[in-house]
């Protein structure tokens, strides 16, 4: 009777430079007994010996360090998006080119719902390929002139309504003085909604409430499969403020036996005090599972750059657009790491702009100088605009940097011509300076921002390639094993689960990446096209 | 709006950096309500501290306060929580914001402006008179408390005992450069004429004539009243009231326009917000207003 299986593979990269590369993987009760051919693995008694990976590739499974769960619960609405992508059941489904092919695709949602009268919402659309033309509520009234109708922009700040969403909402009237409110010639507003405060009143009415954010069991299902997909195995919820549903419906998710992910869920300190923030992770962290990672916190501290909402230090926007937003005060940031530092609860910093990262440093620094904080891991995530001393100061002081690699390819254009020009669009996402400096790093999508798909987001840390085609910072670009291993160990380590993930290795999870080529033989500039085959998740198989 | 609309509730927006003294102010709002249902919208429970001995009960993120006042936090969703206030039965008689220490009052108000059924009248701002000038000299925080200070209608400055006299009355002079547009008000410790804010009773006491001034409690604040008998020039009236030399600091009251609709009119500092107004024979043709001399003390 075989007390283990041995998979053979073409090759397997284990991410443990003791052992790079093996043919064969051992894996008893979801872990990893051994890694490497078959005679060193047959010591451990009978096995049984499974081929189904023999043409494949193996790799860690990826770990998807910034990702929201959202980008599962969006798929219950129209995609919009430019670029063609991949649905939950991985299915190809077309990108729209153009503002006809956005109203196309949502008559045609439209239409396969006649029956039920209700909103029709789309996301995914993203303005910068369409020059200075704006998607409007007259592009949308031609998909309904009776129901509402939305579209979310990619970058989640923006809202498109149709007039019968805005009449409802009370919004189509004179007289709005607001600046996420753009009024066209007639005074009324043209249907776009810049900023949450505008586009909330009118979330609900096209249909886009709770569900789009995917914190309950459907949309975690639908974000696992993204995540199988994309040969991800453990992903995380950085966005989703804490309830006891959502809670209760991730724990009874991730215990079912063919739930193929490990989800890691920070807790955002929106709406509480730091110190109430800090009791209830000590609390989560006792009812974590093993497919469930509860505990770490994460703490907002600027806005983004395309949004212009970020804080940039000297000269600021490349446009002369005003300095960004705080969204937290620097006291409570301080309080926050200190208790951080006490309670020994890590804590992960949204930071775009490099004034944000400032503070942060500043803060941490400070905050260690009162408290001791062995291996606090704290992590900047984001951190778009950091410059070589700020990676300086993060090596000294401890922080990991989780990078948004991404950013190069989908906003490196607009960024280079409208939010920080050339010079600092080629330092964004400084991925050869972490390298140098020693500051351990990941790299990660933020999807649904962008679709996650680390192959994806390692290719454009390899490459810098803009949608336009323009390598955009030769000198930050990184080889291929380094982002690899960003995808990998690196975040792995930016979530305190090295020792369980990460890499192929004796004594970890079995956790694979099964792709259908090898990412080290491909050019790097085609290493986004390496086909994945699906994601062996601890020790169970699931094709994508 | 439909006849049969009800007025909007009135607003308003109370902001200033973390620590000016916002939560005492609103305490001394709540203590001395007088019958008016309060409702307090706040970022987080966190950032204020009602006090204890005014919470009546808590329910699903509400807290009960006396006298049929209540106070919720908001978090990352203002506008849903304006809604929910339209919905509560009674209908508050007012509702207080309370920005978190590094938001923008005046992006608050215009937000406020988005949803129906409540009209933002006035932005009011706590400032620490003590600490102002170095916050906002601060390297990260002082655009944003600049910002506070040009978005305020009336500035109320706080812990003016700690800072002494001197820096008060420095920190004046400097307020009339970068917030010249505020009407700027002392108060003491934290303790503004709850009528301030809350704006005044509409109808005063029938000893308070035309012209006629009580002496408030508070030394340096006097009300009066204005009388109007026939339609008067509402937009006219408001800008009156609001003007770079006015004294009068908060003012409310119903009066007739020019074309016969009953408007009610109400300043805070240098903000006025003309709104419909219902039938009310009680409350028609006055203006009720509370000046602050120019040199205090
Ligand atoms: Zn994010």
């Amino acid at each position: 009777m075989a007390a283990f299986t041995v998979y053979r593979a073409r090759r397997i990269h284990t991410m443990n430079p003791s052992r790079p590369t093996a043919t064969h993987v051992a894996v008893r009760d979801g872990r990893i007994l051994g890694v490497g051919d078959l005679e060193d693995l047959a010591g451990w008694g009978p096995y049984r010996l499974d081929e189904v990976f023999a043409d494949k590739v193996l790799l860690p499974g990826f770990v998807e360090g910034h990702t929201h769960l959202m980008a599962g619960g969006a798929w219950r609405y129209v995609y919009c998006g430019v670029f063609d992508a991949r649905d939950p059941d991985g299915d190809l489904v077309k990108g729209s080119p153009s503002f006809d092919a956005v109203v196309e695709a949502l008559q045609r949602r439209a239409q396969a719902t006649a029956d039920d009268g209700g909103p029709v919402a789309g996301w995914g659309f993203d303005p910068i390929y369409f020059g200075a033309e704006r998607l409007t509520r007259a592009h949308l009234d031609r998909v309904s002139a009776d129901r509402p109708v939305g579209v979310m922009h990619a970058s989640g700040h923006i809202l498109v309504a149709n007039s019968v969403a805005l009449r409802l909402a009370d919004q189509l009237r004179p007289g709005i003085d607001h600046p996420g409110v753009p009024l066209g010639d007639d005074g009324l507003p043209t249907g776009e909604l810049k900023g949450p405060e505008a586009m909330i009143p009118l979330m609900k009415v096209v249909g886009l409430g709770a569900q789009l954010e995917g914190a309950d069991g459907p949309g975690l299902r639908a974000f696992s499969r993204l995540a199988v997909g994309a040969g991800v195995t453990t992903a995380t919820e950085l966005g989703a403020p804490f309830s006891r549903r959502a809670l209760d419906a991730f724990k009874h998710e991730t215990a079912q036996a063919d739930f193929p992910l490990r989800l890691v869920w920070l807790l955002r300190t929106i709406g509480m005090t730091p110190a109430a923030a800090f009791d209830q992770a000590v609390a989560l962290k006792a009812e974590s599972s093993d497919r469930l990672r509860l505990g770490a916190v994460k703490v907002v501290a600027d806005g983004s750059i395309q949004g212009f909402s970020a804080r940039l230090r000297w000269p600021g926007y490349y446009n002369g657009a005003p300095q960004g937003l705080w969204y937290v005060a620097p006291e409570d940031l301080r309080a926050i790491y200190a208790l951080g530092l006490k309670h020994g609860v890590q804590v992960h910093t949204h930071t775009n702009g490099d004034e944000a990262t400032d503070l942060a440093l500043d803060c941490l620094e400070s905050a260690l100088r009162e408290h001791t904080g062995p291996d606090h891991r704290f992590m900047l995530q984001h951190c778009q605009l950091a410059d070589a001393a700020q990676f300086r100061r993060m090596k000294a002081l401890g922080f990991g940097v989780n990078l948004f690699a991404n950013h190069h390819f989908y906003w490196g254009d607009m960024h280079r011509s409208v939010t920080v020009g050339p010079e600092r669009a080629e330092r964004m996402n400084a991925c050869r300076t972490a390298l140098e400096t020693g500051v351990p790093f990941a790299i990660h999508s933020d999807a649904p921002v962008t679709p996650m798909a680390p192959l994806f987001t390692a290719w454009c840390a390899v490459n810098r390639l803009t949608a336009s085609g323009r390598t955009l910072g030769e000198a930050q670009r990184i080889g291929v094993m380094d982002a690899l291993r960003a995808v990998t160990l690196g975040a792995a380590w930016s979530l305190k689960l090295d020792s369980e993930i990460g890499s192929i290795e004796v004594g970890k999870q079995a956790d694979f990446a099964v792709l259908g080529d090898d990412p080290f033989e491909v050019a790097p500039e085609r290493l986004k096209d390496v086909p994945v085959w699906g994601v062996v998740q601890g020790g169970r198989v699931f094709p994508a | 709006m439909t006849a049969a609309a009800p007025e909007p509730i009135p607003v308003v927006v109370i902001g200033g950096y973390l620590g000016a003294g916002k939560t005492t102010l609103i305490n001394h709002l709540l203590r001395h309500a007088g019958g008016r249902r309060i409702a307090v919208l706040v970022n987080d429970f966190g950032e204020i501290n009602i006090d204890a001995d005014l919470i009546e009960g808590a329910e699903g993120g509400v807290l009960s306060l006396a006298g049929g006042c209540v106070c919720c936090a908001f978090g990352a969703d203002l506008m849903g929580a304006l809604d929910d206030l339209r919905d509560l039965d009674p209908r508050p008689d007012m509702v207080l914001i309370e920005t978190s220490g590094v938001g923008l009052p005046g992006a608050v108000a215009r937000s406020v402006g988005l949803a129906s059924g409540l009209t933002a009248i006035g932005v009011a701002v706590v400032a620490d008179a003590e600490t102002l000038r170095a916050r906002a000299a601060d390297r990260y925080v002082g655009d944003t408390v600049l910002t506070q200070l040009r978005d305020a209608d009336l500035l109320l400055l706080s812990k003016t005992d700690l800072a002494g006299e001197a820096e008060t009355a420095a920190v004046r002079v400097w307020l009339a450069g970068v917030a010249p547009r505020a009407a700027v008000v002392t108060t003491d410790h934290g303790r503004a004429p709850p009528d301030l804010v809350l704006g005044p009773r509409e109808a005063p006491p029938a000893a308070l004539a035309e012209g006629a001034v009580v002496a408030e409690t508070h030394a340096h604040f006097r009300t009066g009243v204005r009388r109007f008998s026939d339609p008067v020039d509402v937009a006219a009236l408001a800008a009156e009231l609001t003007a770079p030399g006015s004294q009068i600091v908060r003012a409310k009251g119903a009066v007739t326009d020019l074309d016969g609709t009953r408007k009610l009119l109400q300043v805070v500092g240098r903000r006025a917000a003309v709104t419909a107004r219902a039938d009310d024979p009680r409350t028609e043709g006055l203006i009720v207003w509370i000046a602050v001399d120019p040199h205090p003390h």
